[in-house]
């Protein structure tokens, strides 16, 4: 059988166009020879493909002469999305706008300069001004201090005016967990308080009990960044001291830290007051709250700047009455019960070795109000 | 007027209809309704009126095939479907010619198109490629009565008349000479 032969039969065959018999026959031809079969399957596709070419063919001329009715060109131009005319406008004559606006910015130099206006003259007028409101500052403090002045001359009559415009005074620690004593004077009327280290640390207080009538104020140390002290190294001396016996104080007087050596002079204050010390040491408003030590580092007492009469003399509240306020506090307002120090690991120091390791255990204690 | 803009864009089962019935005025509804969208996206994405023309007539013939094969489910607006069939085809077009930034501006909302749907389609045109250039080497008088018997399904009565063969025979033996001469032609090339 010829190749032409042999596709003529595949036709008849695909078309139907075969008798049962010679249609079995075929078949049977079909599965013996494998290249017959393949033929058979490859006539197939082709044919199919080639009328499903046709199909697009004539498809495409279809479409095309659809196409042809379609005014392109119009459409077109009515949904380019044209660039915004200042786009287009700057796409056209870029060049010719910079040379335009260097030209305008040069000149507008140029006239500022030869006019002087681009040179400092505004500087005096500023310079002005700000003397002007340093003025009024300084009056403005003038001013409240004045009013202090006459404020505390008020409440404590007949006695001197300690100005109260340095809100910072001094503390000590009573406890290693930031119990600080200081003066209630310190911290009255304070909207916020903060301790200060030797370090320059702050840390955020505030007055966990207070006793006016003795001028003693318990703070406690409430800062998330506050980790404790070291064991305290002093002990608190319930007994009274003895007169012309060495004392020491160690404070802020100013805002820096200072140690200040001193003498007991009397053990009652003004007027026969029992509840203070005098004592005879160079102390300022700033060493309010400070540790009164004796010459073994005991703590005696709590130095009161306060009410200074006669130069270089002062008082001190006696420690008795720190250690009763200390036991006045509420237990409700305590994390646990207050134990103090009872051992003191300074005797037999020299001053310079103490204030070493007492330093720490100072506070400034800072006051906003 | 809003008649008119009702006539001019058949709603969708006109068209599926249209397609499976081969009516050419709903082919021409189909056509002139959704050409404009086509061509927005194409010339303000880099091309021109003839890349628009090229891409939309393939979008519209994928459609046909998926229509006449019965596997055409419509799950969103026509509309949507050409438009979205459409931007794959360019994208591909673009990247292909490497004109392809990476971002598109699009005017319409879009469904993603798998890669395959398109591809098929492009696999069938490189065979009607292959087919077109083995025609076209074929020659004449076997172009003619390969396209009239297998693509217009003429009789071989009609084929004898036009070329004057004597004998029916004659033409059939022309004819499967041709065919042979087709196919090798055609599976000839790479």
């Amino acid at each position: 059988m010829s190749d032409d032969q042999l596709l003529e039969v595949i036709e008849r065959y695909l078309n139907g166009e075969m008798k049962p018999d010679e249609r079995k026959k075929f078949e049977l031809l079909r599965k013996e020879d494998a290249e017959v079969d393949g033929k058979v399957v490859e006539h197939k596709l082709f044919i199919s493909l080639l009328k499903q070419y046709g199909e697009r063919v004539e498809m495409e001329s279809r479409l095309n002469a659809i196409h042809d009715e379609i005014d392109v060109h119009t459409l077109k131009e009515n949904l380019m999305i044209h660039p915004m005319w200042i786009v287009q406008m700057w796409r056209n004559h870029h060049s010719k706008i910079s040379v335009a606006a260097s030209v305008a910015i040069f000149t507008v130099l140029s006239v500022l300069l030869f006019t002087g206006k681009l040179t400092n003259s505004d500087n005096p007028n500023i310079i002005e001004l700000k003397n002007k409101v340093e003025r009024l500052d300084r009056s403005n403090t003038n001013l409240s201090r004045s009013i202090n002045a006459i404020k505390s001359d008020k409440s404590v009559k007949g006695k001197p005016v300690v100005d109260k415009s340095t809100f910072t005074g001094t503390g000590f620690a009573i406890t290693a967990d930031g119990l600080i004593a200081t003066n209630y004077h310190v911290v009255d009327g304070a909207n916020a308080v903060s301790v200060q280290n030797a370090q320059g640390d702050s840390y955020k207080a505030e007055v966990l009990y207070a006793e006016p009538q003795h001028d003693i104020a318990i703070l406690k140390i409430v800062d998330k960044t506050f980790e404790g002290l070291d064991a305290v190294p002093y002990t608190f001396k319930r007994a009274e001291g003895n007169i012309a016996e060495q004392i020491s104080t160690y404070g802020y007087p100013d805002g820096y830290p200072a140690y200040s050596p001193g003498s007991l002079s009397s053990l009652v204050g003004q007027n026969g007051d029992s509840v203070h010390y005098k004592v005879t040491i160079p102390i300022n408003p700033g060493n309010s709250g400070g540790p009164l030590w004796d010459s073994k580092g005991n703590i005696i007492g709590i130095t009161d700047a306060k009410q200074s009469q006669a130069e270089g003399e002062h008082f001190a509240i006696k420690s008795r009455y720190l250690l009763n306020a200390i036991k006045n506090i509420p237990a409700d307002s305590l994390d646990k019960k207050v134990i103090l120090n009872k051992k003191n690991t300074l005797a037999g120091l020299s001053e310079a070795q103490k204030t070493e390791k007492t330093k720490n255990f100072v506070f400034m204690v800072k006051v906003y109000n | 007027m809003n008649k008119q803009l009702k006539d001019s864009t058949p709603t969708d089962s006109e068209v599926i209809l249209g397609i499976l019935n081969n009516s050419e005025s709903a082919l021409r509804k189909l056509y002139t309704a959704y050409f404009p969208m086509v061509l927005q996206l194409i010339i303000n994405n880099s091309g021109d009126e003839d890349d628009a023309k090229d891409i939309y007539q393939e979008a519209i013939i994928v459609l046909y095939n998926k229509v006449k094969a019965g596997d055409f489910e419509l799950s969103s607006k026509l509309k949507t479907y050409i438009y979205s069939v459409c931007r794959r085809l360019w994208l591909k077009r673009l990247s292909q010619l490497n004109r392809y930034g990476g971002d598109i501006r699009d005017f319409q909302e879009f469904l993603p198109i798998e890669e395959e749907e398109v591809d098929q389609h492009s696999d069938r045109d490189i065979q009607f490629n292959k087919m077109e250039s083995a025609l076209r080497l074929l020659g004449e008088p076997c172009k003619t009565i390969m396209e009239d018997f297998y693509i217009h399904n003429k009789s071989m009565q009609d084929i004898c008349e036009r070329f004057g063969y004597t004998n029916a025979d004659n033409a059939k033996t022309q004819k499967y000479k041709c065919l042979q001469r087709l196919k090798k032609l055609f599976f000839q090339q790479k």
